[in-house]
């Protein structure tokens, strides 16, 4: 991800995603041409129902809330050189830890119960992100093989957890007892009417905290110096004497528990339960807002914000235009990860080329860059 | 294969190029380059790193084409697209890193490309008896069922050999092969060249060591920046003209330095056995004292344990056994974050290769001069980072070791290789450690740094530091070292006084041959 | 457990190893060549949903067969154009694809049929019939052994006998052939591959068109042979199960079809065990076995018991320096 580049800086971070965007929208569009609906009113449709409304507004940034999460999560462990493809595992056995704490203790306060769930979500989810790290690190399996299996094993796992020990006797769902009030993390109607019915909640106010905190944990830490430089050379971090296994088992707990806060959001914001696959995609979410957002929190905000809109407005869309159904949002978050992620090359080069012509800095980069190169 | 017949062409030489050009952006790699190689000679093209030779052959190649020029093979003129089109004109290549795959087995290798139709067990059949017969008339004896990756490194470039001989190669192109040879091995192939030789095949053999050159060629090329200088025959000339021909100067790289005034020892090796991410043993019991204000250089072929033993004293490689002292300390450096330990204990690491190794070329210049002291107090307290502090530093970092452009938010790999050396250098020098060891310092750096690199070494030694110095070039262990150990095979095989030593004695030493010293004071 | 017990998960133990096996063999001819390809379910999934959706208005399972074979390639090709033109990232693209599958066959499914995604049930025709095979009715009154001939060799769709000839073929295709040499070495060292004078790139394509295929047949299985009509999600993380038994055989052919086999297995074994109390343990936790191939892979990862190492070049996109 990432890597060199002889495009100018704004360029890359703003106007490549930006493209890549664009064609991801077009060719949903074209989806949506296929089975004859006007994709105009389908975008239409898609915005007013994300901000035609307090409510709208509300689910939009509770969705975001949730893409922040992940995406940091993502995004972390990429500017290590790892793809942590197990996000989706990781904020769903968080979800466990969130419940366990929130059960036992939801008859006290909320401010016991609220800082307690996100410390055990944050462990549960942390070490099921830093179990894959450790055999990457020590055993050298690949991260992403493990990661995916991880999220299948939890899958498994959880669902005998809530059968077996969650679920309320004589209960039908594939869920834990509702929560008592208290453990319930504050939505934010409570203080402002504007938002209706909508679960935004607290956990926004943790996600713009987390984004600052992974701004200076990456730029301004000596531990984020290490762990850039292993993700850009592994083998500069070892000469630097930085403990690679260290730093990988680390920045994979980071990860998960970043993940973990997902958790929050949902099981303590909205449903006030454990759910079964309560996270439903939102681990997948996170690898196209980190990718679109150039893990950068500035990026990764407005991405979770775009996919957030994307969720909230193709729920209302699906009202407004009975033919078109929500699914179509996965398939723009599958092309825009698939452009931004995989078909950098559709792009970059012609860019390069544009750019190499109007002469300039870029020019003078690449000159140099290539002299660099022959020398060695 | 067909020859050209007809008394005008009676003779053709077997490669002839005319006035061919490279450019690889603003670098003019080759500059009109006119070449004849003789039909059933050994002919060697020697040059500096980075004058040319590599590009040269890849065009012959096909890997690489012209901007302009001819290329003549046999007689005619030949436009050389792809390596598929090189083969098929009798033109083979033993590359500096094998092509081979390492899982196949050596018939499998050879039969590559030349698989015949659908099944492969007629060329498989076919490779066998063919390698045999080849065996026999050029002594080049593998076994064609053993896998690439269990055998030797002598092994594996016999089978390439033998995979441009299957393909119908009359002219063999080898690229610095004697690199990643044993001496025993290294003669082991030029016995196997003057074969060919005497087969009527036509060989032609890039390298920088001279001695190679003077030892098997009939005609060899010099080549510098881009370009050619003359071609003598080997009978007619000297090591030390080529030399001259190779630098253009007389350069006897003599830095200007002062007898050295050796203090106690700060480093000290002791019985010291290391073993390659193979686990194989490459750096054999060895002992060895750098005492203050000292160069201790360790000259030897590349591949020698020198490598190992570096990145063992350096932290980044566990040893099996021995000991290591600085000051008189016996430290431990043991686990993956050896390399900070051994910074702690104030040792210093130039690493042997500064872009795999030594600096994150995507990082900008700043954050490379604090690479490795990123944890100190000095660029941040606590677990922050202080980028001002750290850009400060740089930036006086840069002043002092001339890095040009001096601009430390630029991206480093937009240096030049001798500025991205002076980069490590500065960060590497800059923290007053009292040991320094230094790994093929001036590897692809310009003649301009490599004087300014020499002198800030002397600098330090003479500021009373004590430094291990390893190089496979010989001329600079030899100027710049106070004493000289040399490797070979895992063992310090002898020692010598720079001052007195001949480059014949050292060779000799190198090779495993002739050894004066043993064991260390 | 009794015999007849025993019998059915056998033979249910092939039918579900049948779609493994062909997708982790299909698995094998990209990954094999140096292209990492974990996109293998949603390959899968659009074959499933694009055969039956032919096949269901067609009546014609031949249609549909095709229908889902294109879908596959086509989305192979996307893949390929990314991973090896492109040199973008192939876990990416793989994810992607993966995503992409699971969104557009639900929304076109969706706007198609009004069924909620799925496809109307097939009507004659549209669906492979189970193959009595020679003789079945006769060696199936032989007790014990018989019961092995009729009701677990016999009786499967046409994928099934394929899926199960592929291996062979794929070995020999593998071992013996001019293909399979270059195939091999383009995953290893695709240097060498092209200094030997092999366009590296075609030959990755090559690869890539047979996992699309066999992606096509083991998607195809789902919906118009195993199942009659497509259902959301149909393949249900199948690809993934392939993908891990790819590894766990070590990316070799016959070990392929024995880890496919085992689960396979593991999954008949689950659904025969739903709701069972075993004696001495007591219930056995379903998910457990569920999520035993996956605990399985991890730990060979690991090298834990044995080492699974891939193709070397594999996930790095072939350069050609110029």
């Amino acid at each position: 991800m990432g890597g060199t580049s002889s495009i100018p800086r704004w360029a890359d971070i703003v106007l490549l995603p930006l493209l890549n965007l664009i064609l991801a929208f077009l060719i949903s569009g074209l989806v949506v041409l296929m089975i004859g609906e006007n994709p105009l009113m389908a975008y239409y449709a898609i915005f007013y129902g994300a901000f035609g409304s307090g409510d709208g507004l509300g689910y939009t940034l509770y969705y975001a809330t949730n893409f922040v999460f992940t995406g940091l999560a993502v995004a972390i462990a990429a500017h290590a050189g790892l793809f942590n493809i197990g996000a989706e595992g990781q904020a769903y056995v968080a979800g466990l830890g969130a419940i366990l704490v929130a059960l036992a203790l939801d008859q006290t306060s909320v401010f016991l119960v609220v800082p307690l769930a996100i410390l055990g979500a944050a462990a549960f989810g942390g070490m099921w992100a830093a179990i894959p790290g450790w055999l990457q690190a020590k055993r050298g399996s690949h991260i992403v093989i493990t990661t995916i299996m991880f999220n299948f094993i939890a899958s498994a796992a959880m669902i005998y957890v809530l059968n077996r020990f969650l679920k309320p006797a004589g209960s039908n769902g594939l869920e834990s007892r509702v929560l008592d009030q208290t453990a319930w993390m504050p939505q934010l109607r409570l203080f402002m009417p504007g938002f209706g019915f909508s679960p935004v909640n607290l956990s926004i106010v943790l996600a713009l905290l987390l984004l600052v905190g992974f701004y200076i944990l990456v730029w301004h830490t000596k531990f984020g110096f290490a762990l850039r430089t292993m993700g850009k050379n592994p083998l500069a971090s070892r000469y630097a004497g930085m403990s690679n296994v260290k730093l990988i088992v680390i920045t994979m707990a980071i990860s998960g528990g970043l993940a973990g806060m997902m958790a929050i959001n949902q099981v303590l914001g909205l449903n006030h339960r454990l759910v079964e696959n309560f996270v439903a995609g939102a681990g997948f979410v996170g690898i196209a807002v980190a990718l679109m957002g150039r893990n950068h929190p500035v990026g990764i905000a407005l991405a979770a914000l775009l996919f957030g809109v994307l969720y909230q407005g193709g729920s209302e869309m699906q009202f407004v235009m009975p033919n078109v159904n929500k699914e179509v949002v996965s398939v723009v978050q599958a092309l825009v990860i698939l452009f931004t992620g995989a078909m950098e090359g559709l792009f970059r080069p012609s860019l390069e080329r544009l750019f190499a012509g109007w002469g300039g800095s870029g020019k003078a980069e690449a000159i140099a860059r290539t002299t660099a190169g022959s020398e060695s | 294969m067909q020859r050209p017949s007809g008394a005008a062409a009676a003779n053709p030489p077997a490669i002839e190029l005319k006035g061919i050009n490279k450019h690889f952006g603003p670098v003019h790699a080759n500059r009109d380059i006119d070449l004849v190689v003789e039909r059933g000679t050994v002919h060697g093209i020697v040059g500096e790193n980075g004058a040319g030779k590599s590009t040269l052959m890849s065009i012959l190649y096909g890997f690489y084409t012209a901007d302009s020029g001819d290329i003549l093979v046999n007689g005619l003129v030949q436009k050389i697209t792809d390596s598929r089109h090189a083969l098929g004109l009798g033109i083979g290549m033993v590359h500096q890193h094998f092509m081979l795959v390492d899982n196949f087995t050596v018939l499998e290798n050879v039969i590559l490309g030349a698989e015949g139709r659908f099944r492969i067990a007629p060329a498989l059949h076919k490779a066998r008896a063919a390698l045999k017969a080849l065996a026999a008339e050029y002594k080049l004896d593998v076994d064609p069922d053993a896998i690439i990756e269990e055998i030797s490194v002598g092994q594996q470039q016999r089978v390439e050999i033998l995979k441009a001989l299957y393909r119908g190669a009359d002219i063999l192109i080898l690229d610095e092969p004697t690199g990643v040879l044993t001496p025993e091995e290294a003669d082991d192939l030029f016995r196997v060249l003057r074969t060919l030789r005497e087969q009527g095949k036509t060989v032609i053999l890039i390298t920088h060591k001279l001695r190679e050159i003077m030892a098997i060629t009939d005609n060899v090329s010099v080549m510098r920046q881009g370009a050619m200088v003359r071609t003598l025959k080997t009978a007619d000339t000297s090591p030390g003209e080529l030399a001259e021909l190779m630098v253009g100067r007389r350069v006897l790289l003599q830095v200007e330095k002062q007898p050295s005034l050796p203090g106690k020892p700060m480093l000290e090796v002791k019985k010291l056995t290391v073993n390659d991410d193979r686990k194989v043993a490459r750096v054999k019991d060895i002992s060895l004292t750098v005492r203050a204000g000292e160069i201790v250089g360790i000259a030897g072929v590349a591949g020698n344990g020198q490598s190992e033993l570096l990145e063992c004293i350096a932290g980044m490689r566990d040893p099996v056994s021995g000991e290591i002292r600085l000051a008189g300390d016996k430290i431990s450096l043991r686990g993956d974050d050896g390399g900070r330990k051994a910074r702690l204990a104030g040792l210093a690491h130039v690493p042997e290769d500064r872009q795999r190794m030594g600096l994150v070329t995507s990082f900008e210049a700043w954050e490379n001069s604090i690479l490795g002291y990123e944890y100190t107090e000095q660029f941040g307290r606590g677990p922050f980072l202080d980028i001002k502090a750290a850009r400060a530093h740089a930036e006086e970092r840069i002043k002092t070791f001339d890095v040009r452009p001096p601009n430390p938010r630029l991206k480093t790999a937009n240096f030049s290789g001798g500025n991205q050396q002076k980069i490590v250098l500065a960060r590497e020098l800059g923290q007053d450690p009292d040991v320094l060891i230094v790994g093929q310092p001036t590897r692809g750096v310009d003649i301009g740094a490599i004087e300014f690199i020499h002198k800030q070494i002397i600098a330090m030694r003479d500021a009373g530091k004590a430094i291990l110095l390893v190089s496979v070039e010989l001329d600079e262990i030899r100027s710049l070292s106070d004493r000289i150990l040399v490797m070979f095979d895992g063992r310090i095989v002898g020692e010598a006084d720079p001052a007195k030593a001949t480059e014949n004695e050292l060779g000799l030493m190198m090779a495993g041959i002739a050894a004066t010293g043993g064991e260390t004071r | 457990m009794d015999w007849p017990t025993i019998i059915s998960i056998l033979a249910a133990t092939l039918r579900f190893a049948t779609p493994l096996l062909l997708a982790c063999l299909a698995g094998l001819y990209s990954e094999r060549a140096g292209v990492f390809d974990i996109g293998l379910e949603g390959k899968m999934l659009f074959a499933a949903f694009f055969a039956a959706a032919v096949a269901a208005v067609t009546g014609n399972m031949w249609l549909g067969l095709l229908a889902g074979l294109g879908a596959s390639l086509s989305t192979a090709m996307v893949q390929g154009v990314a991973a090896i033109t492109l040199k973008g990232n192939q876990i990416i693209a793989g994810v992607a694809i993966n995503m992409l599958a699971v969104g557009l066959t639900t929304f076109l499914g969706q706007s198609w049929f009004r069924q909620g995604g799925r496809t109307p049930p097939l009507p004659q025709g549209g669906r492979f019939l189970p193959i009595q095979l020679p003789f079945a009715a006769e060696i199936g009154q032989i007790p014990y052994i018989g019961p092995l001939y009729a009701n677990v060799l016999s009786g499967h769709s046409i994928f099934v006998y394929l899926a199960f000839l592929a291996v062979p073929i794929t070995a020999y295709v593998l071992y013996r052939t001019r293909f399979g040499l270059r195939l091999r070495a383009v995953g290893e060292n695709p240097k060498a591959v092209d200094t030997a004078g092999i366009a590296v790139n075609l030959m990755r394509y090559k690869a890539v068109v047979v996992t699309g295929l066999l992606c096509g047949l083991a998607g195809a299985y789902f919906s118009i042979a195993q199942g009659s009509g497509f259902g959301n999600n149909m393949t249900a993380g199948k690809g993934y199960i392939a993908l891990a038994a790819l590894i766990f055989a070590k990316w070799k052919p016959y070990p392929a079809m024995f880890a496919c086999l085992l689960f396979g297995f593991l999954d008949a074994l689950q659904i025969r065990l739903q709701g069972v109390a075993m004696p001495v343990i007591g219930q056995v936790p379903v998910q457990a076995i569920q999520a035993l191939p996956y605990v399985l892979t991890v730990i060979l990862l690991a090298g834990f018991i044995g080492k699974a190492v891939g193709p070397k070049a594999g996930g790095v996109p072939y350069t050609k320096e110029r």
